[in-house]
């Protein structure tokens, strides 16, 4: 059976789930190549700099969190859905998905408010040019908060249905483990849980009065200590459903089966583990943090390192096994036999491919010392749009032409455009990712609307600055057109008829290495969690003690609206 | 658990990886001496500073001689400048001279980035960030403000001079006068 006729109540909910991510990725997009050829002065005719950072925070805002976090909340549900063999509590889980529209409209509608002359509202003239960090003392719109507080609050209520979903299960299978898929989407959302608390507590607590005027300062120091508290397990959350892709459906796709289900599950308790006492790497070069917590957060994120080094080799040891299966032979020429016309397939083995090259820049980043060289130039984002750009965005692209038939009973259309946009993805991010990093080993400075300045100009590295230019500019374009590509393909298969039957089901295969293998331990929430909130109060409680013993709002700063 | 032979070995040897990058940062701190920027600087009233009341040089920043073998510059960053270091009031110093700058913002969090050198540090409201620094080569480097900040943030640059020691000592008494 396909999933829709099984399912048909989560199915319309994920379908939902994913028209709103596919919508904000196309918004995203045209953002992006505005960028690309503003920031390189390639055609500057459409925007004004100024406006760049609004274009900049639309990118933001839409690609990573609104395009993300609607589409992993699809995933999820699905993949729970999928392995516990029961539709979704559809009462919390459509709940969430509305507060997280009504979050997206607002933040977006304050976003672009000012591009769009909008009138104010609540005194205040509509706008929200803070970028997706948006550090305070810059002050945005209180729409903009609220819209954000709101996406966040409502992904809670979404990871609450996934909850409930397993609980009625669990009272009707007291003795069987928890599937592998449901068990990676927990831990996700455990991770997650812990790590929002950071930026719930920045933006309702002390954003929101002060940008209605209740309380007349913050301390741009703490909110930017509770902005990265959140900050890099988000990373997290967009990697590891990516992985969920990986680990279950990749060797499926493969021809073959995970290797081993036990490991998988080790990989995802450590990302609930370590994933949120790292936020510090992020502040390696701000004052009033004191070296000794920049280094525990530096031998955390050290160790991070190792879910994702286990990751490499299940994958790769997964997909080998799918070749074999499928008569390949040989040390490296097994890689021939693999299905590159597939376009689900491709699309996850150079999103992982990517991931290896973002996982090394990732490691320079992680320096506490060689990060003077690269904190915020242009390496920065070369290195994320390889993580979250390429591992996350190209992942999603490419489980969506195996997931939408299944979620509408359509086959997929234009498959020849689908087999070719991995391609174009990861040409155009190869070139663009690429000079970033070189970019920022001159120096050149991410965030801003015309890297040239009056007082001295950049000298290239390993190739001239026009050269580089040049390349981000083409492989911005490349990555529009890899986007419109994918949007081509999923608005043809949504608007055609159901007919014929699916070339794919949503069947997962047993691993190689089964559940009975993995000690029941590792099923153990309550005390995986407890073990994370220690960590946290090790990495946390010092330095943030340390910065609101003065006052939580002081050193204090007043708002400036931008 | 079962864990396979190959798998055990890659464990090993990610472990060995993480070990090894973690030892190079200890050297760093220990054996070269990097230091990272901290706590040190202090904290300072963001209002004052735009005031110019802090009581402190920031009121009246730039270069300050502690003794010959060492500098200590006071820079305001502020929307959509540095002072001093924008435009044509680049920050002089001497070459082969201990220089610690003391950064502080006026307003919004700023960046503060001498290009391809380690001087690299956030300037945030209410907060003094410190970071030394020896420049070996007399030149003109770069300064760039690498977060945003505003509007026009892409106009907020500037430069460093660093001119040869023996230079130095002469220009600056003219300074000073």
């Amino acid at each position: 059976m396909v999933f829709v006729d099984s399912y048909p109540q989560t199915s319309k909910l994920v379908r939902s789930q994913f028209i709103v991510s596919f919508v904000a990725l196309g918004i995203g997009a045209l953002f992006g190549i505005i960028q690309a050829l503003h920031r390189t002065g390639v055609f500057r005719g459409l925007i004004s700099s100024a406006d760049y950072y609004t274009i900049l925070t639309g990118h933001g805002v839409l690609l990573a969190l609104v395009f993300t976090t609607f589409f992993i909340a699809g995933l999820f549900s699905w993949a729970v859905t999928n392995t516990l063999e029961r539709e979704l509590p559809q009462r919390v889980a459509w709940g969430a998905f509305w507060l997280m529209l009504v979050g997206t409209v607002l933040a977006t509608v304050a976003i672009l408010g000012g591009v769009m002359g909008a009138p104010s509202i609540l005194g205040q003239d509509l706008s929200a040019d803070v970028l997706f960090t948006f550090y305070a003392p810059m002050q945005a719109h209180p729409m903009f908060y609220v819209g954000a507080a709101l996406l966040i609050v409502g992904s809670w209520f979404a990871g609450l249905a996934y909850f409930k979903s397993l609980w009625a299960w669990r009272s009707e299978n007291p003795d069987e483990r928890i599937p592998l898929q449901t068990f990676m989407v927990l831990t996700t959302m455990l991770m997650w849980y812990i790590s929002t608390i950071g930026v719930a507590v920045e933006v309702v607590a002390l954003l929101i009065p002060w940008s209605l005027g209740l309380i007349s300062q913050v301390d741009p120091l703490l909110t930017r200590t509770l902005f990265w508290y959140f900050g890099h397990p988000v990373v997290y959350f967009w990697l590891m459903p990516a992985y969920l892709v990986w680990y279950t459906i990749l060797p499926k796709l493969a021809g073959g089966r995970l290797f081993s289900d036990p490991l998988a599950r080790v990989v995802f308790v450590l990302f609930l583990l370590l994933s949120t006492p790292v936020g510090f790497h992020h502040q390696y070069v701000d004052p009033g943090i004191p070296e000794g917590f920049k280094a525990i957060a530096m031998t955390n994120t050290m160790f991070l390192l190792l879910p994702s080094l286990l990751t490499a080799f299940t994958v790769v040891a997964s997909v080998e096994h799918g070749a074999r299966q499928r008569g390949a032979t040989g040390y490296v020429s097994w890689l021939r036999e693999l299905p590159w016309d597939k376009p689900a397939f491709t699309g996850c083995m150079l999103a992982g491919l990517m991931f290896a090259a973002g996982g090394f820049s990732g490691m320079i980043n992680a320096g506490m010392n060689i990060n003077y060289l690269v904190h915020n130039t242009l390496w920065v984002p070369g290195h994320f749009h390889l993580t979250v750009g390429t591992a996350f965005a190209l992942t999603a692209m490419a489980i969506s032409y195996w997931l939408v038939p299944q979620l509408t009973g359509k086959k997929l259309r234009r498959r020849s455009v689908a087999v070719a946009q991995p391609y174009v993805w990861f040409i155009g991010m190869a070139l663009m990712s690429n000079a970033m990093h070189r970019a920022g080993l001159a120096g050149i400075p991410r965030r801003t609307a015309e890297p040239t300045y009056d007082e001295f100009a950049f000298q290239g590295i390993a190739g001239s600055v026009g050269e580089m230019r040049l390349q981000i500019a083409i492989g911005g374009t490349l990555l529009f057109v890899g986007a419109a590509m994918f949007l081509l393909v999923m608005a043809e298969t949504w608007l055609a008829h159901r007919g014929g039957t699916l070339s794919v089901n949503g069947h997962i295969p047993e691993p190689l290495s089964g559940a009975d293998h993995s000690p029941r331990v590792l099923d153990n929430y309550k005390l995986w969690t407890a073990i994370a909130l220690v960590l946290i109060v090790i990495a946390y409680g010092p330095p943030l003690a340390s910065m609101v013993a003065d006052g939580i709002t002081a050193p204090g700063s007043p708002p400036i609206p931008v | 658990m079962q864990v396979h032979n190959f798998e055990k070995i890659w464990l090993g040897a990610a472990l060995l990886l993480i070990v090894g990058f973690i030892a190079t940062i200890a050297y760093g701190t220990v054996g070269a001496g990097v230091q990272m920027v901290d706590d040190s600087g202090g904290e300072i009233d963001s209002q004052a500073v735009q005031n110019g009341d802090t009581g402190t040089t920031f009121d009246d920043p730039g270069v300050v001689r502690q003794n010959d073998s060492h500098y200590v510059v006071y820079v305001v960053a502020q929307q959509f400048q540095f002072s001093p270091g924008t435009g044509d009031n680049p920050i002089r110093v001497p070459a082969d001279t201990r220089v610690t700058f003391r950064v502080t913002s006026a307003d919004v969090i700023h960046g503060f980035s001498i290009v391809e050198t380690n001087v690299n540090t956030m300037v945030i409201p209410g907060q003094v960030s410190e970071v030394t620094a020896r420049f070996d080569e007399s030149g003109t480097y770069g300064l760039v403000c690498h977060e945003y900040c505003g509007a026009a943030h892409h106009e907020m640059g500037g430069s460093i001079e660093v001119v040869p020691k023996s230079e130095y000592e002469h220009n600056s008494t003219e300074v000073q006068n």
